[in-house]
């Protein structure tokens, strides 16, 4: 095994026997039961299950959104578990990078001011060749101008995109990256995302429940009432449906 | 609807409360001040009823020149003793006292200053005997020319015993002599003063003497009904008896009359406090017109879904109406409650500050309950009109859509704000140039407030430019551009809010400006006339102007190094039947040689004890010319026919009528109030000022300043004006304060997911709170700034208008405008304390998640 092959089997993110658990008493909801998993440098990692399987609720306690009731979480080297807010700040500041299904960019700013504000937020200066770079691949050169408002919901989530490469972070979160688009739109964003993975070896875990989508990712982790119930390498469209349907029947059957 | 209308209400429970808290704090003020004039009232009414309890019918002349309450005090002339034992002889009189009851017994202290009252006068009598209302606490009744008894409040003010020696200043005697204090009285019912009055009783013969100025001659005469004869009966025995020269009143009567005098000033300082009110309840306005915009803003959707399933847009405005009334139906309990607190709280404070006045039960009086819903109801409803028709008109397909508040066009608000700005200045105009025809007052507050809704109207417009430069110099900083942008974001809002800061902070500096500009002329004015290098005079602690001892101008005529020595006399008089102010001047050389008082007519360097001076303004107008006669009634004496021998030019420093110094005994104060010196060339003011101190070691009142110090202590009064009017102003300041709040609370709560993907992508929760504060203090800042703009050129303008009399000096007060806006800047990192907290705290992950 080369040196290379080792750096990429590490981890960008880890999750070690993690447990959510919401409310108490009767309200108790469990969310995760004892999820361990890994995700790997350099892949495309989509999570999928059905509404209600816990799939965005891993993703909000692997970034560090939400807090974890057992188990760890690290990201890199730093154990997001137990840091408090200056610390998570910091990591989401440093290490990690969002994608949100509502775009979330803050209208006041142009789009390259939107682009560049977690650098300038951080008090970073943008790596010239590497934001060019970035700005090639989403195609946003002549748009750089413009505000939120002006530009149409692919441009936004394009954007949005850019804002969490341009700080090269250990791992992008993609929340329903492709939800509020039309699949010509949802399609620009996946390529280019798997793009990003492929050419510059960035990490992104994307929570989707849309099999299309899950098809652009390395692997796909399959979430089933709060467990990881079965997991696809190299998937395609079909092969992530197959799968989907699966775990529905044995849910019924479960019930 | 109702139902629906009271729910989204206690859904917005903070925001109300917020809006409602300036209507709560301008209702408090409008209920405060009736409830404080009327305790007031009611309290000077029982002061009186006590005082002229023991009196059944009252006796004294009919005052010869009638004084109103802001003149001064009535001064009434005396009464022959021989009068006395005529009202004697009235069948129903069972006995009738004559009694010496004048203004300006002062005493002096046992730190040898004299005793001020702060209002209340300093009554000098004589001894009649204790009686059912006064009783000895102490020692005996005064029975020797220098023994005297006075009251338990003013013995215990200055500080002296009975068996000491006691300095007093007379009404006709500024020079201090000694009494031996052989007696301390109080009160029935275990009081040391009514109404903070001091009392000095003397003998007879002395209180005739130092307080009437001429022996056998009395005040007024009270006189005991017999059993079985009413008040009414005998008032009108006795004044049939003495015929139509005298007033003849019940004690009843006499008591009201004087409370309705003093009333009089209280209704005064109810019309102020109610102003007050106003400019507090105009920022108010734009509070809740603000408030309701936003939440009508923010509940687009909601509205939008209600019109969709058949709600009509009457409907949607009844909705926003009645909200409106339930908020000040609310804030006009709570402003009604709490001004009643305040009111009680103020008048407490002033019963103590005039010395122990007793006050009566707290009244509400039904003008405080009636004002404060009338008032609290209509600006809230008013206000919240314009939002409601806003609503009425979101289109039912808005609840389909995303919400996203369009940017509408600021041309209409332009134009309306250019409009009104336009007829504001016309008011303004027509108002200070005098044109207005007998509506000056009222329309120069008219043009002043079409001007601030002017102005804020076309704030939007401004707000852009002026918020991105103000913003500029945060904008090293990520938070702090953040910030900017923020507050450049819904120039609307961020206009509203800053025009409730600048009505406030324009009156102050539009009242800073005048004061300041009226000071600084008459300071250059009296630098550039007044030729005296020392000048005697006192600070002014009561009705009563402090005296000093009329040789003391002579004494020091012979001091070396003096050239010129001047006392100055002053009264109300009437000439022809007019009331007419009238000055003596112990030597009128000073008229030319001091004040550079130049003829136009005749001589005005000499004066003989029948002629008199005139300005040729009062010339002008009544008609005089160098020997007319015309007929002069003091405030003592019999009237008296002067010639006109002379007449000056009229100026700031120039009185309008000038008599002889021999005239002034018959002056309401026959003693000097103010005294000039003129040194020879060559002499040190420090050489010969010492000596006129030492000269003035009886006249406690008064003391010798050179002239810069004597110019600084005449306009020192307006400083406490400018004080008090700041501080009154201060409220509407106060309320413009929670409009920011308000707007960033709101604005905090509409950007809770941009607050939330900030924080997801590393903003730090100080940053964040860093973010807030630069939005409120740009808002803030620019409020300020366009106060500081438009109170200059309101100032400037009534500066302007007051040309002719005498304020000449526009002078802008630069400090102070820089304490303003770097006051503005605190207010807003203070507004910003809990909007911010609140951002920091956003829960980062429902901030986002949610949809």
């Amino acid at each position: 095994m080369t040196a290379t092959v080792g750096q990429q089997a590490q981890a960008a993110a880890r999750a070690n026997d993690v447990w959510k658990v919401y409310g108490s008493g009767e309200a108790q909801v469990v969310a995760l039961r004892g999820v361990s998993a890994e995700f790997e440098r350099g892949r495309f990692t989509a999570i999928m299950g059905p509404s209600g399987s816990g799939k965005s609720t891993l993703m909000h306690c692997l970034a560090g959104l939400d807090s974890v009731t057992r188990g760890t979480v690290s990201i890199g080297e730093t154990t997001v578990t137990g840091l408090g807010d200056a610390g998570l700040t910091k990591l989401r500041r440093d290490k990690v990078g969002f994608i949100f299904q509502q775009f979330n960019l803050l209208p006041t700013l142009t789009a390259k001011e939107n682009i560049l504000l977690p650098l300038s937020i951080a008090g970073r200066k943008p790596d010239p060749a590497w934001y060019d770079t970035v700005i090639e691949t989403v195609g946003l050169k002549d748009r750089l101008d413009h505000r939120p408002a002006q530009l149409s919901g692919g441009q936004q989530q394009r954007v949005a995109c850019a804002r969490a490469l341009v700080s090269r972070p250990e791992v992008i979160f993609a929340d329903e990256p492709t939800g509020n688009l039309d699949s010509r739109s949802g399609a620009e964003v996946l390529n280019f995302l798997r793009n990003s993975v492929r050419e510059h070896g960035q990490t992104i875990v994307m929570v989707t429940h849309d099999p299309t989508a899950a098809a652009y990712a390395d692997r796909v982790v399959f979430l089933a009432d709060g467990e990881i119930v079965s997991e696809l390498i190299e998937p395609t469209a079909e092969t992530v449906l197959d799968t989907m349907k699966k775990l529905d029947t044995a849910a019924e059957v479960g019930n | 609807m109702f139902r629906a209308t009271l729910k989204s209400l206690l859904a917005r429970k903070v925001r109300l409360i917020l809006s409602g808290l300036a209507v709560v704090l301008g209702v408090m003020f409008v209920s405060g001040a009736f409830v404080l004039t009327d305790t007031l009232g009611r309290s000077f009414d029982s002061v009186f009823a006590d005082g002229f309890s023991e009196i059944d019918v009252n006796v004294a002349a009919k005052p010869k020149v009638q004084v109103n309450e802001m003149e001064g005090e009535q001064t009434v002339a005396p009464l022959p003793a021989a009068l006395v034992d005529r009202v004697k002889q009235v069948p129903g009189a069972a006995s009738a006292t004559g009694v010496v009851n004048a203004d300006g017994a002062r005493v002096i202290g046992s730190n040898g200053k004299v005793v001020t009252s702060f209002g209340p006068p300093q009554l000098g009598e004589n001894w009649t005997g204790e009686s059912e209302l006064l009783k000895l606490r102490e020692g005996r009744a005064p029975q020797a020319e220098d023994e005297i008894v006075i009251n338990k409040a003013l013995a215990t003010a200055a500080k002296v015993q009975v068996g000491q020696k006691v300095g007093v200043l007379t009404a006709f005697e500024s020079k201090k002599r000694d009494f031996t204090l052989v007696g301390v009285f109080g009160y029935s019912g275990d009081r040391d003063s009514i109404g903070g009055v001091n009392e000095v009783f003397f003998t007879t013969p002395v209180a005739q003497r130092l307080m009437l100025g001429e022996p056998d001659v009395f005040s007024s005469i009270t006189v005991q009904a017999a059993d079985g004869v009413s008040d009414e009966k005998l008032r009108d025995d006795v004044a049939r008896t003495l015929g139509a020269d005298f007033e003849v009143k019940t004690g009843e009567q006499v008591a009201a009359d004087a409370s309705a005098s003093l009333k009089e000033g209280l209704s005064f300082f109810n019309k102020i406090l109610l102003g007050f009110a106003a400019v507090a309840l105009l920022v108010g306005t734009f509070l809740i017109l603000n408030t309701f915009s936003i939440i009508v803003a923010q509940r687009t959707r909601e509205l939008a879904l209600m019109r969709a399933i058949g709600a009509s847009g009457r409907q949607i405005i009844g909705s926003v109406v009645l909200e409106a009334i339930a908020v000040g139906l609310i804030a006009s309990v709570l402003g009604l409650a709490a001004g009643i607190g305040v009111g009680a709280l103020l008048a407490y404070l002033f019963g103590k500050l005039a010395g122990g006045l007793t006050l009566a039960g707290i009244g509400v009086p039904a003008a405080a309950v009636i004002g404060s819903f009338a008032v609290g109801l209509v600006i809230t409803v008013v206000a919240a009109l314009l939002p409601a028709l806003r609503a009425s008109r979101i289109p039912p397909i808005a609840a389909m859509q995303d919400v996203a508040t369009p940017d509408r066009p600021l041309t209409k608000i332009t134009v309306a704000g250019s409009l009104v700005t336009g007829i504001g200045a016309v008011l303004l105009f027509l108002g200070l140039s005098g044109n207005a025809g007998g509506q000056t007052l009222s329309t120069i507050l008219g043009g002043v407030l079409f001007a601030f809704i002017g102005v804020a109207l076309l704030t939007p417009l401004i707000s852009r430019p002026v918020v991105s430069l103000l913003g500029a110099i945060f904008s090293w900083s990520v938070p702090g551009k953040l910030g900017r942008l923020n507050s450049g974001r819904n120039p609307r809002r961020t206009a509203i809010t800053a025009a409730a800061l600048m009505v406030g902070i324009a009156l102050v500096t539009g009242v800073t400006v005048i004061l300041d500009s009226a000071k600084g002329s008459i300071s250059a004015l009296a630098q550039d006339t007044i030729k005296a290098e020392l000048v005697i005079a006192g600070q002014q602690g009561g009705p009563r102007p402090p005296t000093f001892d009329p040789g003391v101008l002579d004494q020091a005529k012979a001091l070396p190094g003096v050239r010129l020595v001047d006392g100055e006399y002053g009264d109300m008089a009437r000439i022809d039947g007019e009331g007419t102010w009238v000055a003596a001047s112990s030597d009128v050389a000073s008229l030319r040689q001091i004040f550079g008082a130049k003829p136009t007519a005749g001589d005005i360097d000499r004066l003989g004890p029948t002629q008199m001076l005139a300005s040729s303004d009062t010339a002008t107008s009544r008609g005089w010319s160098v020997g007319s006669t015309v007929n002069v009634q003091l405030t003592r004496g019999e009237a008296r026919t002067y010639t006109i021998s002379g007449i000056y030019e009229s100026s700031q420093l120039t009185n309008p009528v000038t008599l002889p110094v021999t005239a002034a005994k018959d002056f309401a104060i026959p003693q000097p109030i103010q005294g000039f010196i003129q040194l020879d060339p060559g002499t040190r003011v420090s050489d010969v000022q010492p000596q006129v101190e030492a000269l003035l070691a009886d006249s406690p009142e008064v003391s010798v300043a050179d002239r810069d110090a004597f110019i600084k202590q005449q306009t020192s009064s307006l400083d406490g004006l400018l004080t008090m009017i700041q501080i009154l102003l201060a409220l509407a300041i106060v309320i413009a304060v929670l409009g920011i709040i308000n707007t960033l609370a709101l604005s905090v709560l509409e950007r809770t997911r941009e607050l939330g993907l900030l924080r997801a992508i590393g903003l730090r929760r100080s940053q964040t709170m860093g973010m807030i504060t630069v939005e409120a203090v740009v808002i803030s800042v620019f409020g300020a700034l366009l106060g500081v703009v438009v109170g200059t050129g309101l100032g400037a303008a009534v500066v302007e208008a007051l040309k002719d009399e005498g304020i000449t000096d526009l002078i802008l007060p630069w400090g102070q405008m820089g304490v303003f806006l770097g006051l503005a800047a605190i207010i807003g990192v203070v507004a910003a304390v809990l909007p911010a907290v609140r951002a920091a705290r956003i829960n980062v992950l429902g901030a986002i998640a949610h949809d």
